[in-house]
């Protein structure tokens, strides 16, 4: 039985940066806002501090600040044809539990996305024509663009302390900024990091073969900083644990220690932890959603909180779940290629090398979750010519240490011994004298990459477990095998004492290792009500009172890091439900 | 009076099988005083055991100070803890299945669908440290710990390699790479989880444990071997 609750204007399922951004905004023009989050509020003063913050076994091994699969997981195979089985941990995505989310314990990568991605089929098919895309690859333009979000881009680096160097103001290019960025009205917020050995050879060695780096903007403050809304930040201190461990210093922007504190301190604004979404309510005739039911986690009470407006705000793939359980909108099905909840799921690839240098001292315990040397050249310039190595999309190539403490990082060249005497000699010989140098492409959608429901594996409530089907394909094969000749020419360059060569593999994406957190799609956004799930306001067509914020409206997957374009998505949403839905509550794009 | 470890342990489990009166006759007192001579002699084996068996205990420790012996770079696996740090980890809640999705029903899966077995990982040492004595008794005529240096090294090469079939349990390779994945856990976690010793497998390749701040020693130890006093959490509690 459960116990329905008063109404409220607008019901927030999540409270990482978009459910952050939201409810601050939202708050501040007087709506009673309830933001729900299933894990609870942990601060930098009691809990990200120090000396127990520094404990690798903790947060990177046993993933302490992650969703726990005990209670939800996904299934997963390769392909339709397998049977998918549970993820019984997780491994190759993390996605955080509790306030601030996987903002808790991200690196900090924080890229503007450009029309490039928005316009993706368009841009291609123009230059490359209509058969160079393959049949599978089912990308669209996303009804967005560059132009539009600026503004909101240049509020979430501001608002998220991101260090930087601008590479393109107003249309002049800028010394020492990526070339191939879009056009900026400002420099970043903050100045890049400082350049640790690492990426000071790539620098070089990048500059010398004719290529254009740049320090990775992240949101690692490198000096301390206040922003707009009157947050403080520290400095980054490059204590080297950076990813998968909340930040002492208050360094790392997060909503956590931003939005969400602001939207606190209004009386119309508030957030219930330890609260499990299970639901979104639809009315009778399914035109609008009414609430959501969720589960009070320390009582097992169960609530139905009607809502105005619902604003789903988890991570990516949860959010796509919630729309399967909720039967909102029709599931994509693989066969037909109808349908649209669970679309186009995409993730991230590459490859890398390992360079071992006896003379060189790389203290890889000395770094920031942003220190590295990026390369554009093989992404967002479009005049690199595509059409040789035949892909669509492209590649950055990138070094620098970030988070290399010792259980998960100990390179030692191929061939040593996994144990004994040999074993301890290689490992303490190159622990602090290897880098690597690799690439990151997006993953782009294929007709056989889709979320859908489980029909075997229950999770915690009951509820089917969400299935994920993902494979490689050709055209991540394609990108690898490009990136590695890049790399391999860099490392040769460079001539290490010892190396292991990128290599391209056809190969199956495997659950068990950890690779990136970049999970997107499956509630993707379009020009029409028949190519997406969302409006370009990340508005549901099916129910104009429901919003779905984060990467799962991602049409594709970028070489860059989601979180710059989430972060600007969730302003330019709160600003169009401020200035235009609440004077006019219905479909914002007709 | 046996005088190793070892021996004791064999001395003290041939005397329990042996007959269940001497339990409460002069077994136990002798038991007792060897227990409490092996307490005068070392502080080092306070922590004891929380969660292995005798047969379990000889097991690890044949298998950690195997894979990590004493040399110059560090002292052997059980002089580091990493027994006891993988004791704990089992008897705690990792062990018993935390953060693991445990409901059914169970197949074999695919590599790529990683960990599918209805065991804990309490459950998959207990299962596989029986497997791989009857292994090593049939191939070798001796339990695990009992097998020579170089009958070890073709064991666990065949282990890791997936040449090793149980009879009846697991994928020997699974439980390989949990138990691969512990020994690195015990050798180069924080002291405070009972392995890596007076930070020994921290000093032999040089990192500094649980830093406050390094903003400084960017440029300060830039291409340059870094020096200072390493530090655990127990050091800054």
């Amino acid at each position: 039985m459960s116990t329905k609750l008063k109404e409220v204007d607008v019901v927030i399922v999540g409270m990482g940066w978009t459910g952050g951004i939201l409810a601050k905004e939202l708050s501040e023009t007087g709506l009673s806002v309830v933001g729900l989050e299933r894990g609870d509020f942990k601060t930098t003063a009691d809990d990200y501090s120090l000396p127990n913050i520094r404990d690798e076994l903790r947060y990177t091994i046993r993933q302490e600040l992650m969703q726990n699969a005990s209670r939800d997981t996904l299934s997963a195979r390769n392909n339709p044809t397998q049977e998918a089985l549970p993820m019984r941990r997780l491994g190759s995505f993390l996605p955080g539990e509790g306030v601030g989310g996987s903002a808790i314990h991200w690196s900090g990568g924080t890229w503007r996305w450009t029309d490039m991605d928005f316009k993706i089929r368009s841009m291609y098919e123009d230059k490359y024509g209509k058969k160079y895309i393959p049949e599978e690859m089912t990308i669209q333009d996303w009804g967005i663009t560059y132009a539009e979000l600026e503004p909101y881009y240049d509020k979430f680096e501001k608002v998220a302390g991101v260090s930087g160097k601008a590479g393109n103001i107003n249309g002049q290019t800028q010394v020492g900024g990526n070339p191939f960025e879009g056009s900026r009205k400002n420099e970043y917020p903050l100045p890049p990091l400082k350049t640790i050995l690492s990426a000071k050879i790539f620098q070089d060695v990048a500059k010398n073969q004719g290529y254009h780096p740049f320090p990775r903007p992240s949101a690692n403050a490198s000096e301390a900083y206040t922003n707009p809304d009157g947050a403080h930040f520290g400095a980054c201190q490059y204590c080297g644990y950076c990813q998968r461990f909340g930040c002492e210093s208050n360094a790392k922007g997060g909503p956590q220690m931003t939005v969400i504190p602001i939207a606190m301190k209004k009386p119309n604004f508030e957030l219930r932890l330890n609260t499990w979404v299970t639901k979104i309510n639809k009315d009778s005739n399914g035109k609008k959603v009414t609430g959501v039911t969720y589960t009070n986690l320390k009582t097992g009470e169960e609530f139905i909180q009607p809502a105005a407006l619902v604003l789903m705000c988890a991570f990516a793939f949860n959010n796509v779940h919630l729309m399967l359980l909720s039967n909102i909108g029709t599931p994509y099905d693989p066969v037909s290629g109808k349908g649209l909840v669970g679309k186009n799921y995409a993730y991230d690839t590459g490859v890398g090398a390992e360079l071992f240098f006896e003379d060189k001292h790389f203290n890889p315990f000395i770094n920031a979750g942003g220190t590295n040397t990026v390369i554009d050249d093989f992404h967002a310039n479009w005049n690199f010519d595509r059409s040789g190595p035949g892909f669509v999309g492209g590649y950055i190539v990138s070094a620098g240490h970030n988070t290399n403490l010792p259980i998960g990082y100990r390179p030692v060249p191929k061939g040593t011994p996994m144990w004994g005497s040999k074993w301890k000699e290689e490992t303490a010989k190159w622990y602090q004298t290897a880098m690597s140098i690799s690439t990151r492409s997006g993953v782009l959608p294929h007709r056989h990459n889709f979320y859908d429901l489980d029909p075997t594996y229950k999770n915690a409530f009951g509820q089917p477990l969400m299935r994920l089907t993902f494979d490689y394909h050709e055209n991540e094969l394609k990108m690898d095998t490009h990136g590695a000749g890049i790399v391999n020419q860099m490392v040769k360059a460079l001539n290490p004492t010892k190396f292991s060569n990128a290599v391209a593999t056809k190969r199956s994406w495997n659950t068990v290792p950890y690779q990136s957190t970049h999970s997107t799609g499956g509630t993707i956004m379009g020009t029409s009500p028949a190519n997406s799930v969302v409006n370009k306001y990340q508005q549901s067509w099916d129910c104009p009172n429901l919003f779905i914020l984060g990467a799962s409206v991602f049409a594709h997957n970028s070489a860059y890091q989601p979180t710059g374009l989430v972060g600007a998505l969730a302003y330019w949403t709160a600003d169009a439900i401020k200035n235009k839905y609440l004077q006019n509550p219905n479909k914002l794009i007709s | 009076m046996p005088n190793s470890k070892n021996d004791r342990r064999d001395f003290l489990k041939g005397a329990l099988v042996g007959t269940s009166v001497a339990m409460t006759s002069g077994v136990s007192t002798q038991a007792l005083a060897a227990d409490k001579a092996q307490a005068n002699k070392t502080s080092s084996d306070s922590q004891g055991y929380i969660f292995f068996n005798l047969e379990e205990q000889e097991w690890i420790e044949k298998l950690v100070n195997h894979m990590i012996p004493a040399d110059q770079l560090s002292p052997k696996g059980t002089d580091l803890g990493v027994h006891f740090y993988i004791d704990r980890a089992l008897a705690g809640g990792w062990g018993k299945g935390d953060r693991l999705y445990q409901s059914g029903p169970w197949k074999k899966g695919l590599p790529t669908q990683g960990y599918q077995l209805p065991l804990t990982p309490a459950n998959l040492y207990k299962v596989s440290i029986e497997q791989t004595n009857l292994y090593c008794q049939k191939k070798y005529g001796n339990k695990f710990s009992k097998l020579s240096p170089t009958q070890t090294e073709e064991f666990l090469i065949d282990l890791k390699d997936g040449k090793v079939s149980f009879a009846d349990g697991p994928p020997a390779q699974v439980f390989f790479s949990m138990l691969y994945q512990n020994v690195m856990e015990g050798m180069f976690s924080d002291p405070i989880y009972g392995g890596n010793k007076d930070k020994a497998a921290w000093q032999m390749i040089g990192f500094p444990g649980a830093v406050a701040t390094h903003a400084l020693n960017v440029e300060k130890y830039f291409n340059k071997p870094y020096k200072a006093p390493i530090f655990g959490i127990g050091d800054l509690s």
